[in-house]
């Protein structure tokens, strides 16, 4: 079987359980240094994979000069940051100037350890994974205030603010979003809520027609997705919510003072948030690892199913990028605060209702 | 073996940053050693067994308290010179405060320890965290949850009319109208003879 041969029996699952400290620590370390190392290694060409589509709905060609395709143009890019000097300027906060990129970084990596990627490959199967995921993304605005404020200089400071508002208020509606799946699922473990899921893709919360009188929430859980979805655009600062860096009102918001490597781990920070929005829009609504239909597909591994949906959600952020105007700041305020925190909270009503009238109980 | 080292390590980080919280000059640094301070109070929660307390400490006190503290405290223009002038005339006030709060902690540390010092095991039912306080919250105390949440709204509702004020002679835009306009509302047709311009 390939999934054999993708995973072989070396890669086979630990026991957890009965381990000594001592080995438990080691090899937790072993796999998240793995998994950190994979996970940078990826996102290494899904920001040129972004740069390219960006660059094809416009119909440019994209970098294509550095390695076969440009294929080699993120490590060209790395070396080019890293070699930089790294510039302070002289009225800011030293410290805070420094650390704010590397909170930002950390947060974005922590909040990949309850992540499941395929059935036992997580990190870390907390019972409260989805709550771990919300705090820890609520603290990835940290990286973004304390390097505005620590900047000492007034577009940075604006850009902070602005962020700090946007993400503060998105995360909101992605909180209430994410309480519909959970009362519809009765579980707050990741895996628990991919596992709901299984068996085909009717049962895929995005669509949710798991029996019939599941129609009357389906369209709602559809809506639900969709929120998700530009929610996780905001949250992440991309276009077209990407205020806080919007060059042509702030330069580059939190970012105008930052060079070399600091900078480098800020956008890296910026893209691991998307990355992992789109494995929260897999895992939350579009079934995770599970294949679309069960049949005859056994062969594919799961976690190509999770990578596979994680980039067509991860291409569709790229296309909006692509297509899309920027919003001005009051329109983003009113579409979070007014439009998407009434109906989201609606639809918790709504749902939670169903569960306890129609299907009469959690599961 | 490893969660004492982590509870001995944790606990040391959360003592050093509450001192600094106090001891650092500047203020949006103690604001930091604050939000350090939460977060070492959530790593002893996990230790303990209680990861939604935590998770809940990080999401409400880290994620949204902290992060308007650290607003206002930016937003602040801070003398310092002047804040330190004003230290010892404050001095036997705050060691009043502080000499009545370690009194608490000495009582209630030594009711402790002078009852049964067992750790709590762990529920027999195997019931989540979630799941023992949605139970509590939502079915034993339900009525009473539902009114802290009424008082809750009631204290948001006046914050708002507290602080709105409606002036006259301000621009504001209508939504609802800018998207709600139509081509031929907002587009007129003229036909304008070449150098005689639009009249008017």
């Amino acid at each position: 079987m390939l999934s054999n041969l993708i995973m072989p029996a070396i890669f086979d699952l630990p026991n957890w359980e009965d381990m000594g400290d001592v080995q438990f620590f080691w090899l937790k370390v072993a796999v998240v240094v793995g998994f950190v190392l994979l996970l940078s290694v990826i996102l290494a060409f899904l920001i040129l994979a972004d740069r390219k589509i960006w660059a094809a709905a416009q119909m440019r060609r994209g970098p294509n000069v550095v390695g076969p395709f440009g294929l080699l143009q993120s490590f060209a890019d790395l070396f080019k940051f890293v070699f930089k000097e790294i510039i302070i300027p002289a009225g800011s906060d030293k410290a805070l100037f420094i650390l704010a990129p590397i909170i930002s970084l950390t947060m974005a990596f922590l909040a990949w350890g309850v992540v499941p990627v395929a059935p036992g490959w997580v990190i870390s199967d907390i019972n409260v994974g989805v709550l771990y995921v919300l705090a820890i993304s609520s603290l990835g605005v940290y990286g973004i205030i304390i390097g505005g404020w620590a900047s000492n200089s007034k577009y940075p400071f604006l850009g902070a603010l602005r962020s700090a508002a946007q993400m503060v208020s998105y995360e909101v509606s992605i909180g209430f979003i994410i309480v519909t799946v959970l009362l519809v699922v009765g579980s707050l473990n990741l895996t628990d809520i991919v596992v709901a899921q299984g068996h085909g893709f009717w049962n895929w919360h995005a669509f949710y027609l798991t029996s019939p009188n599941a129609l009357l929430i389906a369209p709602v859980m559809f809506y639900m997705f969709i929120l998700f979805f530009i929610s996780a655009l905001a949250e992440t600062n991309r276009p077209p919510f990407d205020l806080p860096e919007a060059e042509s009102e702030l330069v580059a918001g939190y970012q105008v003072e930052y060079s070399s490597t600091p900078y480098l781990l800020f956008m890296f920070g910026e893209y691991l948030n998307i990355t992992l929005m789109c494995a929260m829009t897999t895992i939350l609504f579009l079934g995770g690892w599970y294949a679309p239909i069960d049949i005859g597909v056994q062969f594919v591994p799961p976690v190509l199913w999770f990578v596979a949906k994680c980039g067509f959600v991860f291409f569709m952020f790229a296309m909006v990028k692509a297509i899309v105007p920027r919003y001005r700041y009051d329109q983003l305020m009113r579409l979070g605060w007014k439009v998407f925190l009434p109906t989201s909270l609606l639809a918790v009503m709504w749902v939670s209702a169903w569960v306890v009238f129609i299907r009469g109980g959690a599961l | 073996m490893l969660p004492v080292i982590s509870f001995y390590l944790i606990s040391a980080v959360a003592i050093a940053a509450a001192f600094m919280v106090v001891a650092s000059r500047n203020p949006v640094h103690s604001v930091m050693f604050l939000i350090l301070t939460f977060f070492s109070a959530a790593g002893l929660f996990i230790l303990m067994g209680a990861e939604f307390l935590a998770l809940l400490l990080i999401m409400v006190y880290v994620g949204a308290v902290a992060v308007l503290f650290l607003f206002v405290v930016m937003m602040l223009d801070v003398d310092f010179a002047e804040m330190k002038r004003g230290f010892f005339s404050y001095f036997p006030m705050g060691f009043v405060v502080a000499g009545i709060l370690l009194a608490e902690l000495v009582v209630i540390g030594a009711s402790y320890f002078s009852g049964n010092t067992d750790t709590p095991a762990p529920r027999e039912d195997g019931l989540s965290n979630i799941e023992a306080f949605g139970n509590v919250m939502f079915t034993d105390y339900a009525f009473f949850f539902e009114a802290a949440g009424l008082i809750l709204l009631v204290a948001l509702i006046g914050a708002i009319v507290l602080t709105l004020r409606t002036r006259d002679g301000v621009k504001k835009q209508n939504i609802t109208d800018q998207i709600s306009r139509t081509r031929e509302s907002g587009v007129e047709m003229v036909e304008i003879e070449s150098g005689a311009g639009i009249g008017e």
